[in-house]
């Protein structure tokens, strides 16, 4: 049985942050107009406010990612909370506590808020759906299904440089079939407005019916990138760069890497973002993600006042 | 102990009939239908008024988790809900811990369950030993211990040459060999079917390729081997095109699919319900409807359920760990019932899919109410609507798709061997 | 109820800051209401500082009541706070939390030698130590009632009144 949309409530009340699927624009932009007036506190001396002091925020990581995990830590210090990182990957799940086991812990221990990053797709639903009521859940990566607030940072980038999402025309470019930043960056763009998405990439990276994500199939970069305003990068996982996916790592460089003269190939004001760590020689090459158009770094600044949005959004919707 | 069951609806698919009879029952076996013999003293009168009286139903998947499994279900918890459901002859799957690939413990499994008095347990023998797909196993033991049929079942297809030499060891003596086919290779840790759903949802998949590869293949041995062949838990159109072209060339080859695949495609996985994660994935709507049919051009020659009780933790996990299967055998009727009002059929040949056609793929003497045969008998209320909760269902296994969903066919009285060991 | 005229009121505001000149204040406005009231005076007293405003809604002490409902908007500072002599301008001064939320989130952009404070309107019912230092008018009115500035497109300014359980 289909179930209402579970990160809101009756009220179509944000109460977790799981998938930027099915979440109506006005949430999205909500979050977004939030995030700008947090970009001020961060240039700001004190990069401090007191909005979140006395709340809780747990980092479950179940899959070890320090960057990930320091951009949600510092969010939420800079919103005043507590927070607590916990590396799960090494300490309980291996003495046979379960997921759930984990949590109901946590929650005892007066929690407020669960950042949950995992390799499993839905784990942070199975989470939304069994904490107390007013704890909040924020996917912070699940398998290869969502990744909400990457994607949403790149909505504030793309908004930053390129103002109306409605006469754009934007290129994923590589592993999509294992990209859960993809997957919410998809639904992101095609839910604000965003009249053409295409997705570029060999057929091997490449989920079955991609198309009916609302996006146009490329296989080739010199088609997919004509007329392009936004180039988004995904990251290759080594892991995948040798074996059944891809050959090697040169020739996919030589393919889809991209390169100042491919990048040619899209408009001349065209920016290029990359949701990191950057595999430098084989997705981008470096004189493009060190170039003019390129708004990588930007992307990282924004993503902390992108997770204080949220922190405090969510924090805010009390049940 | 003599029963007369009175003024029920007789529906008896083997024998075609579909009439308000009485059914006289002595020593254990059907003596009489339509009037009293002489001298019948019956020692309990059950009332069938408005209820359809027909064979117990024959499931030809019900995993009763022992040998070695108990922390999921008991021998006593899932007869129980078998007869609860009508289910009178259940054909369990190999896959225990220890796997049935010993005479002593076909043995020992056939005589716990007989001890119980309730249905009829009717054991697969394992193809190989261990299940490993390496070694034959001692088919002709197995079978004078209780085995009636040989299977790898879950996916677990040997290579195919020791599935070759297994299926011709097994026509040898004329055993037939049941196969859930899926090849291993293209299933690799895949949990959804490979469609717009498992994109969505980023879910590792079973293309639809990894179950015609292996019906190719076992068509292909089919032929070469001579050996009847039972393919379990069809999941595909496809697939099933292939099977029924391979029974028009007249292979003997039959298949059957699970309740769940009958009414459920992948979009039934909504938010990541693991009640969903089933083996083979539930496929999509057009998958769904082709068995649907399939059923009805008799390729697809009975209905079951599949029964996998699963504890309660191992569900509450993120999808792709969670464990695989769900609870069913108090579901077979009432949902075979749903699809047989859903396509319009007649009660007569929706129930042939549940009762004489399972036990003529089983090869057991059961599924009919002929006189002089066992009297299993299940008699139900076909207009009683019930809803699927925890407490509802007597399984161990509370998981399920359709909890809480409103189900037809009530369940009032269940007889084996003339014995009434159900009644509600 | 008769609303009091809102352009008198600012008339009468600015001249009570104009009679106190002798410093350059810095002009800070608190979203939404004070940061017209702020721009206004700005003109009005030729001030030579850049406009700050403010948006309260980070430091507000009912967060966990409200939440982050209304549209935030970006505070700017466009001046050095430290060593500042600053006004902070707001509407409708009533329980004086809004004013306590500003002035710590200034304190967040640096230590000001000095901060005065500008109401338009001084409604009472105040629940903290606040006294402005100029008030347009002063006005008694019910608690359930909400007093809300409003700006027309022509730049006019004027009072509305509200019952609270419905607010606009």
């Amino acid at each position: 049985m289909i179930n209402r949309n579970p990160q809101l409530d009756e009220n179509g009340v944000l109460q977790h942050l799981l998938t930027t699927e099915g979440l109506p624009a006005s949430v999205l932009l909500h979050i977004l107009d939030t995030a700008e007036s947090f970009v001020g506190v961060t240039e700001r001396d004190v990069k401090k406010i007191p909005l979140l002091r006395g709340k809780s925020i747990f980092n479950l990581f179940f899959e070890p990612s320090t960057r990930t995990r320091t951009t949600f830590e510092i969010a939420a210090k800079r919103l005043s909370a507590d927070v607590f990182n916990l590396n799960i990957a090494v300490s309980a799940q291996s003495k046979g506590e379960t997921l759930l086991d984990t949590v109901n812990n946590l929650s005892a221990m007066n929690a407020d808020m669960f950042v949950v990053r995992h390799a499993q797709s839905g784990a942070a639903h199975l989470i939304a759906k069994h904490v107390q009521p007013d704890i909040h859940v924020i996917n912070a990566g699940d398998g290869s299904h969502a990744h909400p607030t990457q994607a949403l940072l790149d909505m504030f980038t793309i908004r930053r440089y390129k103002s109306d999402f409605r006469n754009l025309r934007v290129a994923i470019i590589g592993d999509i079939l294992h990209s859960r930043v993809a997957r919410s960056q998809i639904h992101a763009l095609t839910t604000l407005g965003v009249p053409e998405v295409r997705v570029i990439a060999p057929k091997t990276l490449l989920p079955k019916m991609v198309e009916r994500l609302g996006v146009h199939v490329y296989h080739d970069m010199a088609k997919g990138l004509k007329d392009i305003d936004v180039l988004m990068m995904l990251r290759l996982q080594n892991e995948r760069m040798k074996g059944a996916n891809l050959p090697s790592p040169e020739e996919y460089f030589k393919y889809y890497g991209l390169t100042p003269e491919k990048l040619s190939l899209a408009r001349r004001d065209a920016i290029v973002m990359h949701p990191g760590p950057m595999n430098r020689g084989v997705e981008i090459d470096s004189e493009v993600a060190d170039g003019k158009q390129s708004v990588i770094l930007p992307q990282v600044t924004f993503g902390i006042a992108v997770r204080m949005a949220v922190m405090s959004i969510l924090a805010g919707n009390q049940v | 102990m003599k029963i007369h069951i009175k003024n029920g609806r007789l529906i008896d698919p083997k024998n075609g009939i579909d009439a308000v009879q009485d059914i006289f029952i002595a020593k254990g076996k059907i003596v009489a239908i339509g009037a009293a013999p002489d001298e019948f003293q019956a020692s309990r009168v059950i009332d069938a008024q408005s209820l359809v009286v027909c064979p117990g139903l024959v499931d030809l998947s019900v995993r009763l988790r022992e040998p070695g499994l108990e922390y999921m279900a008991t021998l006593e918890s899932e007869m129980a809900a078998a007869v609860a459901g009508g289910v009178t002859s259940i054909a369990c799957p190999p896959d225990t811990d220890p796997p049935l690939d010993e005479p002593g413990l076909v043995e020992m499994l056939k005589h716990r369950a007989k001890s119980l008095n309730q249905a009829n347990v009717y054991p697969i023998g394992a193809l190989t030993q261990g299940l490993k797909g390496e070694r034959l196993t001692e088919m002709a033991e197995l079978n004078d211990a209780g085995c009636v049929v040989f299977g790898q079942p879950d996916g677990l297809l040997p290579n195919l040459r020791v599935l070759m030499q297994a299926m011709l060891y097994a026509s040898t003596f004329g055993f037939s060999v049941w196969l859930r086919p899926q090849e291993i290779t293209l299933t690799g840790d895949g949990v959804a079917h490979d469609g717009e759903v498992a994109t969505r949802l980023g879910l590792l998949t079973v293309p639809v390729c990894a179950e015609t590869i292996a019906i190719g293949n076992i068509i292909l041995l089919t032929k070469e081997t001579g050996v009847r062949v039972h393919l379990c838990r069809i999941s595909s159109a496809e697939g099933l095109a292939m099977i029924r072209s391979a029974r028009q060339q007249g292979l003997p080859i039959t298949c059957d699919v699970s309740i769940n695949h009958l009414h459920l495609s992948d979009m039934d996985i909504g938010f990541f319900d693991s009640n969903c994660h089933l083996m083979p994935p539930l496929r999509s709507s057009s998958d769904r409807d082709a068995l649907r049919h399939g059923l009805l051009d008799g390729t697809i020659g009975a209905i079951c359920s599949d029964h996998a009780p699963v504890d309660e933790d191992a569900k509450l996990l993120p999808f792709g760990q969670s464990e695989v299967g769900a609870t069913g055998v108090e579901l077979l009727l009432p949902l075979t019932l749903k699809w047989g009002s859903e396509m319009r059929l007649p009660l007569l040949n929706v129930l042939s899919k549940i009762t004489s056609d399972p036990a003529r793929i089983l090869g057991i003497d059961a599924g009919h109410l002929s006189l002089g045969s066992a009297a299993d008998i299940c008699i139900f209320d076909p207009d009683h609507y019930w809803k699927v909760t925890s407490s509802a269902i007597l399984s161990q296994g509370k998981n399920t798709p359709f909890m809480g969903m409103e189900i037809p066919g009530g369940v009032k009285y269940t007889l084996v061997n003339g014995h009434i060991v159900y009644e509600h | 109820m008769q609303l009091p005229d809102a352009e008198k009121a600012f008339d009468n505001l600015a001249k009570k800051i104009q009679a106190d000149a002798g410093r350059d204040f810095a002009l800070v406005g608190i979203h939404t209401g004070g940061v017209w009231l702020a721009e206004r005076l700005h003109q009005a007293l030729g001030t030579k500082q850049p406009l700050g405003t403010l948006d309260v809604a980070f430091y507000r002490d009912d967060f966990d009541k409200i939440g982050l409902h209304s549209q935030v908007k970006p505070s700017e500072i466009p001046f050095a706070v430290e060593g500042a002599h600053i006004l902070l301008v707001d509407d409708v001064l009533q329980t004086g939390r809004t004013i306590r939320a500003a002035i710590n989130e200034l304190f967040d952009y640096g230590r000001p030698a000095s901060i005065s404070f500008a109401a338009l309107v001084d409604r009472g019912g105040r629940e903290l130590p606040i006294t402005p230092q100029y008030t347009g008018i002063t006005l008694e009115l019910p608690a359930d009632k909400m007093l809300e500035l409003k700006c027309g497109k022509n730049g006019k300014l004027s009072f509305h009144l509200y019952d609270k359980s419905m607010p606009e």
